[in-house]
């Protein structure tokens, strides 16, 4: 008997904008309007700032820890633009936070969650975005199920869900994945592959080749995008989630772009990884293509730049104002909002402030709190 | 790896110590490595494994892929084969992907099979509030692990007690979790020898002797106790107990001295329902009923979620809780 092939699969990179501002007329086709790029090229100034503001705030002691989103905000951007603002849903993990934006989070949300305030995740009604993900990983399989009650319900609406490179070797990334296909939900898989969970290189995390090839063995589709390249990232996020709407199956989006900060505030990166890579991925940097790439098309100049980058400005101090101004939140927080309704022994705690119990039951005997033993 | 000029004239931290203690054992026992996330060249992100790799090479002290579950069952496998892993869980809050490995199989190994394959693992957590940490990086989960059958569970509160502990369950015959309560992992430095020794995991220690009343706590609430003693009134004489071990926990030394005292209040960051304070308070009333003065009280974390940052002091035990919780049981 001879030996046959039982499968054979191959992954795709694709790249419409190179890092020079090169545009592949061809492949961006029906991608991105002029409008859209300019926009997005404003938003990557704005957040980009946002992203600043957020590190210099943690380092004179005003927000806690904070994960610098700097270098992925095409792939954030590209993959936001992808999905229907107040239609689709995002499941995010911490470092898209342009795309929680573009579908309507107030910025402040994000500052408030890393300045240690839950109310950060209060999400506004009407707003289709889940907190950000700190355990790893975890929020893939609720992406899985919200799309699942969509197509049960068959409602015509798709989820996206975000994570790293690092999150893919967590059980729960197989599970969502497995369970989306199974079950063939309307989910786009996007993995921001930056290259580095805290101190791990990629190749380190997982021996395959790609990250988008762990699509295959699932029964999904995985594509590689230049995560840097907005028109990729938009064109390969779009057809994913017309291919999900469809009943098409699922696309695993591996999207190849750099963390170029530290993995957080808390984390100092020169000790694990070379200052020369850095600077490679640093030219790399989706807002250099970006902009070269407006001002190749005439639809960019100096003027332009600086006035963005004033509204930038304005708009991360307006940002920081907002979550500043608002007051410490009141000690009952913590109890109101763990149950719909307040157990006894936790109103107990909530209205007392303490746990221990002696004075709390006016039918307990030998009851003297109020003077002291001996005194 | 040698002290540095540092450690000699001031001290060492906790995490000089438990840095210290696997280094040690590194050295004197081949079959002891070291696994985890970002533990390597990054020496694990509060540097607790610093210089392990340099020293012993990336195949004794190992970054693994991102996977709780991951690590933990394959150090239960390591440990089968003989080995004897520590794995670190970057953080108690991310102790969940592991529960099942830790839970339902280290644990259960050598009932399971008569003793036939037992786990001889020390998995290592940074544990506990107070640093102003992220969500899920501030939780003191001892009592689920308490809870669960089969494991012992530990909670130095100085470096001296960390290392000889550590050494002590790295030795164990039975997989141990080692809780380091990060809120003190630098804030004090202390003497501590430089040799081998051990401390006898199960046995608590007696902080300060007191005439009126026990204190019973582990982990950074000690220090919360300490600062509690040092602001009461001179006619009140509280004697305090670190528990240091939390399962098998030491019965023994809290039922003496509730039995001189006649009082008892334990201190904890956990949340209060069902916790190691419920235990303890359980233990004495059935062991010094007659001695007892008063009820025991508990100076707990709320029975809530551990707050974010800002309001992570407003849930933690203080002096001031701590304090009227001492002053109404004297009083009662
Ligand atoms: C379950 C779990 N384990 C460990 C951690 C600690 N941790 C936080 S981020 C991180 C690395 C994540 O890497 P990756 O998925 O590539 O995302 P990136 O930070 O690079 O965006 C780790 C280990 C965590 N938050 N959750
Ligand atoms: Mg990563």
């Amino acid at each position: 008997m001879p030996v046959r092939t039982a499968f054979a699969a191959q992954i795709e990179h694709l790249q419409i904008l190179d890092e020079h501002g090169k545009l592949d007329e061809r492949l961006a086709q029906g991608t991105l309007t002029d409008e859209q790029v300019v926009f997005a090229y404003e938003r990557m100034i704005d957040y980009r700032k946002l992203d600043e503001i957020a590190f210099t705030l943690q380092r004179s002691g005003r927000m806690y820890t904070y994960p610098q989103n700097k270098g992925q905000e095409a792939a954030a951007l590209g993959s936001g633009l992808a999905m229907r603002k107040g239609v689709d849903f995002l499941v995010p993990c911490y470092r898209e936070n342009a795309a929680l934006f573009l579908h309507g989070l107030p910025p402040e949300c994000i500052f408030l969650h890393w300045m240690g305030d839950e109310r950060g995740n209060a999400i506004p009604s009407g707003v289709n975005v889940t907190p950000i993900a700190i355990p790893i990983g975890t929020q893939m399989l609720h992406a899985v199920g919200l799309a699942w009650a969509y197509k049960l319900r068959k409602e015509d609406r798709c989820v996206i869900t975000y994570f790293g490179d690092g999150a893919t070797s967590e059980g729960d990334f197989h599970e969502a994945m497995n369970f989306a296909t199974t079950f063939n939900v309307p989910c786009v898989f996007f993995c921001q592959n930056n290259q580095w969970a805290i101190s791990v290189p990629r190749e380190q995390q997982t021996a395959s080749e790609t990250v988008a090839q762990k699509a295959i063995a699932y029964g999904a589709r995985g594509i590689q995008v230049d995560g840097n390249d907005l028109f990729a990232v938009y064109k390969a996020t779009t057809e994913a989630r017309d291919r999900a709407r469809a009943g098409g199956g699922i696309t695993l989006i591996e999207a190849i772009t750099y963390r170029l900060g530290d993995h957080t505030t808390a984390d100092d990166a020169r000790r694990y990884r070379d200052t020369a890579e850095v600077e490679s991925w640093a030219a790399k940097d989706p807002m250099i293509r970006t902009r070269k790439y407006l001002e190749s098309k005439g639809l960019w100049d100096e003027q332009k730049q600086a006035a963005a980058e004033e509204h930038g400005k304005a708009f991360a101090q307006d940002i920081v104002r907002k979550s500043e101004g608002i007051a410490k939140p009141e000690v009952r927080e913590m109890f109101d909002h763990l149950y719909a309704e307040i157990p006894d022994e936790l109103r107990r705690q909530r209205d007392t402030l303490r746990t221990h119990s002696l004075g709390l039951y006016p039918e307990q005997s030998g009851l003297a709190v109020s003077g002291r033993r001996g005194s | 790896m040698p002290r540095t000029p540092q450690m000699i004239e001031k001290g060492l931290t906790l995490v000089d110590a438990i840095n210290e203690a696997l280094s040690q054992e590194m050295e004197r026992d081949a079959r002891v490595i070291c696994l985890g996330e970002d533990v390597g060249l990054n020496g694990g992100v509060f540097r607790v494994t610093e210089g392990l790799q340099r020293r012993f090479g990336p195949d004794r002290c190992i970054d693994t892929p991102l996977s709780e579950s991951g690590i933990m069952g394959t150090s239960i496998g390591l440990a089968m084969a003989g080995m004897r892993p520590i794995p670190e869980i970057q953080f108690e809050g991310f102790l969940g992907p592991a529960h099942d490995q830790l839970v339902n199989h280290a644990a259960r190994f050598r009932n399971r099979t008569r003793g036939a394959i037992t786990i001889p693992l020390t998995v290592r957590v940074p544990w506990g509030g107070g640093i102003h940490a992220p969500e899920f990086h501030s939780d003191s989960p001892e009592a689920i692990y308490t809870h669960s059958p089969g494991m012992k569970v530990v909670c130095p509160s100085t470096p001296s007690d960390a290392k000889g502990l550590l050494l002590a369950a790295i030795r164990d015959p039975d997989p141990v979790i080692f809780f380091e309560p990060k809120r003190v992992y630098r804030s004090f430095r202390e003497r501590v020898p430089e040799e081998d020794y051990t401390i006898p995991i199960g046995k608590a220690k007696l902080l300060t002797e007191g005439t009126d009343l026990t204190v019973v706590t582990w982990g950074a609430s000690v220090f919360q106790c300490l600062e509690t003693l040092d602001s009461l009134p001179d006619d009140q004489s509280v004697e305090l107990i670190d528990l240091r071990t939390i399962n098998p926990f030491d019965a023994d030394a809290v039922a003496a001295s509730v039995e001189k005292t006649g009082r008892c209040v334990v201190v904890q960051e956990a949340p209060k329902t069902c916790s190691m304070a419920s235990e303890l308070s359980a233990t004495i009333q059935e062991r010094c009923f007659l001695h007892l003065l008063a009820p025991v009280q508990r100076v707990c974390g709320f029975d809530t979620i551990m707050p974010y940052a800002k309001l992570e002091l407003e849930y933690l035990p203080d002096p001031k809780r701590i304090a009227e919780a001492i002053g109404h049981t004297l009083a009662y």
